[in-house]
């Protein structure tokens, strides 16, 4: 059962303290975008062995959202973030790349 | 046979006799025994039968690993199956009965299946449960049925309670042996939060009946002391009767406490789950015996040398007079030692080594105890008791040399670390030839959430099977594992054990190395699942190459014991067979529990009243009072209808239809969900929630909207109040109040995280009450306090006022197609308010009304109800709610999804109004048929029943549904057989049956 | 007899530790900008204190400031006061960009008092409720069970308990059996 450091009110909230958000940095297309976009938006996502970033919820808690870097192999949690941004602030791919070398994920490295 | 002998037994209180009863028979140990230890003390090692040929079998060990020895304790309320005898403590009163037998344990009829063993080889069910497939209902299934589980499920309600409890430790050790009190002081010394956790009663492990010395003392003295010193620090906590049953991702740790099994008769809960966070995790969980492999290894009275030392020391009791040792290893010679010691006849020690042991044996010999070396036991003979054993020389087929009358055989094939707590989490082993056995690999050790290592495992769990280098390396880890946590280790004395000098163990995984098929046939390898030798060689040669295979194939290591005397037995004999390495093969997966845990203690407090959440409204009580029925809306109770002097519930709803459309009704509204959104961007905010516009409702004013996922399918619906310029309140449904206010919250903090909103999920805040029906006003009136006029408060308007002195917030909106008000009061004037409205209503004939009215009702306007006419899969287009979507809108949240293909394609079902032909009443969920058949043979079908009701107001059944080209096919005559292959037939009409024009709500 | 009543009027349960239902309690939900000067007047209207630090609970002259979240604090005021609080509220706020609104009625308030009350609550919660973890000062949102719940310790002697009106009564029997006799864990 994970344990998630929420960056708001920094408890670190077991899981069922969470809810889970699926995939992170998805970008919102609406009208105007063509099927393809579209359905990537919805639907594609990433399932990957290792890196990844996913947007949880402090449901039981402060109630806000936030982004985690985990590995989905050893879980190993690599750090949490605030949601307000369309991508991994710049500490947490060092993180990354300090445990994971030539790590990639989507179009972030 | 086996007995209770003198000046033995240092758990026992030989002053405190304790009765308890096994198969009705009433017997009597002392208090400290385990029902295993009073058992043998009362000569019954017949404890059970076996799962598959339904074989005797007595007790083969003394702790967790115990797999025959099962039984069910209690009776009634308190009756639970499969326990082990051996970690049992015996109480007053106890009650044991035996399992897997008919009629009785001593004569069993399934025990003919022994005789057909032959035909019963591993992989059975899989080959003969197949053809022909007419006997699967009426021969196959009554015979595994009646096979099937161990043990009987109880019948009655547990009359215990049951507990969690959170906690959190820097480290916790599990295991309560001298190496997890070794660790546990090392780690305590550094100050670090330490939970030391014990699964029995006592505290040291075997050290004590293993003897040797620890800085000079006897173990017995060493762990009094350092329980002491422990108990004297603040910062550590020793918990006994405390399992450690599972470690789990990022330092989880389950610890399973059993609190009055020993002693029912005391208050409080029976188990508690501890569900501890940890830091660091220490696994000092020991290590158990192997079993050997001869022939008839299962007969009762043949155990496992260490456990037979422990009944001998610490129970006081013999299991038997006259006892075999059979080994491959010097710690069996212990046992020799100690049964001499306690005047029970040891004939012979076999050590299949050719060599020998190394000091204990020529302790043994010093003794008077005979040793034959390069021997072994072909085959015991006996029924329900050991009776003979033929000695035969272990490099061989198994020819008898000797045969020796004994009524009990001590076996030791060597030790196993236990690795449960290791692997649980992902700690991987090694194979370590010396001692053949598998233990943690360091370097590939479970690791945490900063992907460092978290569980250290130190002791025999770690390989480490003597005394002296028990407590070097628990004393290490101990040390390592505060430094990982965080904690400077301090320069303690690491204890000294003493040494003995042991000659290697030889591995032996078939006694003798050449057995004869008849004689591997009846060497069991798994007691508990009848899983032989010749089983797995069997699987081999049918090509069961991987460990988890054999493993369900053969049913090796299944159950409750989940293997722990049988699993590398079974790997070293599928090795041997496939020719490969151990390592090789690989183990199978260890998995929690250690043991099996209550159920009980998973639910904790959630049972009965508290089995989950259950949400009342302030009015609550009165429903109750007035005899409502229920219905369970989300966690919500609300009124389902209010029947009367007798009434059936149908007729109490027709009642009330009737009521509120011809007088008055109220209802209970209390539930739905409000949330209160402000800010300047609110309304450009709700327009992208909703699927028309909001931010052009004046303040003062109402609106109903839709919402709809980002996939363009309908999720919920409600009214829209303007409070003012920069805030909404937005009504919910029942059961979308919550994740309503999580969907917003998910925009603005994800989405459009630069505007302006603030959100508040209000929805307690009020009790919402409706007064409906054409006298409604008239109710208000008489209550006074506001102006409640259609012209000063028109259809789709809202006011704040009081009513009969309380302030309220009153909407016109309507969900009857009456008029109707629904009075927003603050949740602690909500039944103040209630009883004003019933006393002020009574002479207009005002009555309460319930869900199936509010549903019959809306049915009756056309309205569609979340849940009924959408299931996930439905779009606001195809419920002909076109008009509540704005064109005008650049986007909402769900537009380019309805754009796409599948979303306009005209095929979509539609909604529309059904009039059965017959006045009867359509069966929910009913499919109007097509014609001709789908692919599968199935009928066609072209529609659906969304709602259906007997409409009081019309006398007839009406029904809403999606049809396809419903809206074109007015008048129309579908068929919808039902469950009974009645066909109803139903003609397509317009969904709004009653007050078409709308009249009666704006008045 | 239309006086405004708290949840369960009265209910109160001895066991390990005393769970009291705590009566009418003011509580106004504040959303806005924390670090503003309108926000920290609108709290020192409220509470005659200051505003709270992250996970804080500041206690003023008239009435306590919890943090909820980054953007949100829970104030408590005497339950009467609560139109009149309000009142300044909005008026400390001015045109700020905030959320003011009276949540009294929505939620329920225990104490929870005595010896065991800890343990009491670490049998519900997964908090780490050890006293060189939780003391008077902080407070804690997290779930009770299975329902959302906010705690926090007014003083040594016990918690306060804040949770959803509708299931005050599910809450309440959950800390009763929590309280059980026989069931001390004798940890904290």
């Amino acid at each position: 059962m994970l344990i998630l450091t929420c960056p708001y009110c920094g408890v670190d909230a077991e899981e069922t303290e969470l809810a889970p958000g699926g995939e992170a940095h998805l970008k919102r297309f609406g009208p105007g975008a063509s099927d393809e976009e579209f359905r990537d938006y919805l639907f594609a996502r990433e399932n990957p062995k290792g890196v990844h970033f996913e947007r949880w919820r402090h449901a039981h808690g402060c109630g806000k959202w936030f982004h985690a870097a985990r590995c989905t192999m050893t879980l190993e949690v690599f750090g949490t973030y605030p949601a307000q941004t369309t991508k991994p602030p710049k500490a947490i791919r060092e993180a990354i790349t300090a445990k994971r070398p030539g790590w990639t994920w989507r179009e972030f490295e | 046979m086996s007995t209770r002998i003198a000046n033995q037994g240092r758990l026992i209180d030989r002053s405190k006799p304790v009765r308890f009863t096994f198969n009705g028979k009433s017997l009597q140990g002392y208090a400290g025994d385990t029902l295993a230890s009073a058992l043998l003390a009362n000569d019954q090692m017949l404890v059970g039968r076996s799962f598959k040929y339904h074989r005797p079998r007595g007790i083969v060990a003394s702790g967790a690993e115990e797999p025959n020895a099962l039984v069910g304790l209690g009776q009634g309320e308190t009756f639970e199956p499969n326990q082990r005898a051996t970690t049992t403590e015996l109480f007053d009163g106890l009650t044991a009965q035996s399992q897997n037998h008919w009629p009785s344990l001593e004569f069993d009829i399934g025990a003919v299946n022994s005789a057909f063993a032959r035909f019963l080889p591993g992989g059975f069910y899989y080959k003969t449960f197949i053809h022909p497939r007419a006997f699967w209902k009426h021969v196959y299934e009554p015979f595994i049925r009646q096979s099937a589980g161990l043990g009987k499920a109880p019948k009655d309600r547990d009359a215990d309670t049951y507990e969690h409890f959170y906690v959190f430790a820097d480290l916790v050790v599990i295991g309560g042996g001298v190496a997890g009190l070794q660790a546990a002081k090392a780690a305590g010394e550094t100050g670090a939060r330490v939970l030391l956790i014990e699964q029995t009663a006592h505290w040291g492990g075997r050290a004590p009946v293993d003897g040797g010395e620890i800085d000079g003392m006897a173990p017995e003295d060493w762990i009094a002391q350092t329980l002491d010193a422990l108990r004297a620090m603040p910062n550590v906590t020793l918990r006994a009767r405390c399992m450690g049953s599972g470690v789990y991702d990022h330092g989880y740790v389950l610890g399973y406490e059993r609190l009055t099994d020993h002693a029912p008769e005391t208050a409080g809960p029976r188990h508690r789950l501890w569900r501890i966070r940890a830091g660091q995790v220490i696994t000092a969980t020991g290590a158990i015996e192997r079993p050997l492999s001869f022939a008839g290894n299962d007969v009762p009275g043949v155990m496992l040398a260490s456990a037979m030392r422990d009944y001998a020391v610490n129970y006081g009791v013999a299991p038997g007079r006259r006892v075999i040792v059979v080994t491959n290893n010097d710690d069996a010679y212990r046992t020799a030692i100690a049964l001499k010691r306690a005047g029970i006849d040891v004939l012979r020690v076999l050590d299949a080594r050719t060599s020998g042991g190394g000091a204990l044996m020529e302790e043994a010999k010093a003794q008077g105890i005979r040793i034959d070396c390069g021997r072994a036991i072909a085959k015991v003979t006996g029924g329900k008791r050991v009776a003979k054993v033929a000695i035969c020389a272990q490099e061989g087929q198994g020819a008898a040399l000797e045969e020796v009358a004994c009524d009990a055989v001590a076996m030791s094939g060597g030790w196993s670390p236990v690795v449960h707590l290791w692997s649980h989490c992902g700690g991987k082993l090694i194979w370590d030839d010396a001692w053949a056995m598998f233990r943690p690999d360091p370097a590939r050790a479970p690791t945490g959430a900063d992907g460092r290592p978290f569980v250290t495992a130190a002791g025999a769990a770690n390989g480490e099977l003597t005394l002296g280098a028990t407590l070097a390396d628990a004393d290490a880890a101990g040390k390592a594992a505060a430094k990982s946590a965080g904690f400077k280790p301090r320069r303690i004395r690491t204890p000294q054990g003493s040494v003995t000098d042991e000659a290697p163990l030889v591995p032996v995984w078939l006694m003798p190395r050449a057995a004869k098929v008849e004689l591997r046939a009846k060497a069991w390898l798994d007691y508990q699942n009848d899983v032989k030798v010749s089983d797995v060689q069997l699987a081999a040669r049918e090509g069961y190459e991987s460990v988890e295979h054999t493993k369900r194939y053969t049913t090796l290591g299944m159950a409750t014991d989940q293997g722990k005397l049988s699993n590398i037995n079974g790997l070293a004999t599928l090795s041997e067979a496939l020719g490969e390495a151990i390592p090789q093969v690989g183990t199978t997966t260890f998995r929690p529990p250690y043991t099996p845990i209550s159920f009980g203690a998973i639910a904790g407090e959630a049972r009965g009243a508290v089995f989950q959440p259950l949400r009342r409204t302030p009015i609550h009580d009165w429903h109750e009072a007035h005899g409502a029925t229920w219905e369970p809306v989300g966690q919500w109770r609300r009124p389902y209808t209010y029947p009367q002097n007798g009434e059936t519930p149908h007729d109490a709803v027709m009642r009330e239809v009737r009521n509120t459309r011809q007088a008055v009704g109220m209802l209970d509204a209390s539930t739905l969900g409000k949330i209160l959104v402000r800010g300047p961007d609110a309304g450009r905010f709700l327009d992208l929630l909703y699927t028309n516009m909001m931010s052009t409702l004046k303040p003062g004013k109402c609106r109903y909207g839709l919402m709809c996922s980002e996939n363009g399918f309908l999720m919920d619906d409600g009214v829209v109040a303007r409070i003012d310029e920069e805030t909404f309140l937005c009504h919910t449904t029942t059961g979308g109040a919550e994740h309503i206010h999580a969907h917003m919250e998910e925009w603005l903090q994800t989405e459009w995280w630069d505007w302006q909103v603030y959100t508040a999920n209000v929805t307690e805040q009020y009790a919402q009450i409706a007064v409906v029906g054409p006298k409604a006003r008239a109710v208000l009136e008489k209550l006074g306090g506001m102006d409640v006029s259609k012209e000063t408060l028109p259809f789709m308007a809202w006011a704040d006022g009081t009513l009969g002195g309380i302030g309220v917030r009153l909407y016109r909106i309507s969900f009857s197609g009456e008029l109707s008000y629904e009075i927003a009061v603050r949740a602690g004037q909500g039944r103040a308010l209630w009883d004003r409205l019933t006393q002020a209503g009574a002479e207009f004939g005002m009555m309460p009304y319930g869900t199936e009215a509010l549903h019959i009702m809306r049915a009756e306007k056309g309205f569609i109800m979340i849940g009924d006419e959408t299931d996930g899969t439905v779009i606001p287009q195809d419920l002909g709610l076109g008009w509540a979507i704005s064109k005008k809108k650049e986007d909402y949240l769900g537009k380019r999804a309805q754009q796409r293909s599948h979303m306009t394609d005209p095929t979509r079902w539609k909604l529309v109004g059904l009039e059965t032909l017959d006045g009867g009443v359509l069966p929910d969920g009913a499919y109007a048929v097509a014609e001709g058949t789908n692919a599968n043979g199935q009928r066609n079908v072209q529609g659906r029943v969304t709602s259906t009701y007997q409409s009081p107001t019309l006398g007839r059944g009406i029904a809403m549904g999606l049809v396809l080209h419903g809206p074109d096919r007015m008048g129309e005559v579908l068929e919808f057989p039902g469950t009974d292959g009645k066909i109803s037939k139903a003609r397509i009409v317009d969904p709004v049956f009653y007050d078409k024009d709308g009249e009666k709500q704006n008045v | 007899m239309s006086e405004p009543i708290s949840a369960l009027p009265g209910a109160r349960h001895d066991g390990l530790a005393r769970i009291e239902e705590a009566g009418l309690q003011g509580m106004i939900t504040l959303r806005g900008d924390l670090a503003t000067k309108p926000v920290k007047a609108a709290v020192a209207a409220a509470t005659g204190g200051k505003t709270p630090g992250l996970r804080g609970v500041a206690a003023g002259k008239t009435g306590t400031a919890l943090w909820m979240s980054p953007d949100e604090l829970l104030l408590l005021c005497p339950y009467d006061e609560v139109a009149q609080r309000l009142e300044k509220v909005t008026a400390a706020l001015g045109d700020a960009h905030a959320l003011a609104v009276d949540v009294s009625d929505a939620r329920a308030m225990f104490s929870v008092s005595g010896p065991a009350a800890r343990e009491v609550l670490a049998k519900l919660c997964p908090v780490d409720l050890s006293p060189q973890a939780f003391a008077p000062g902080v407070v804690r949102r997290s779930r009770m069970a299975q329902v959302p719940a906010a705690i926090w310790m007014p003083d040594a002697q016990g918690f306060r308990v804040i949770c959803f009106r509708s299931v005050a009564r599910y809450a309440f029997d959950l800390l009763g059996a929590a309280a059980q006799p026989g069931s001390a864990v004798g940890v904290y």
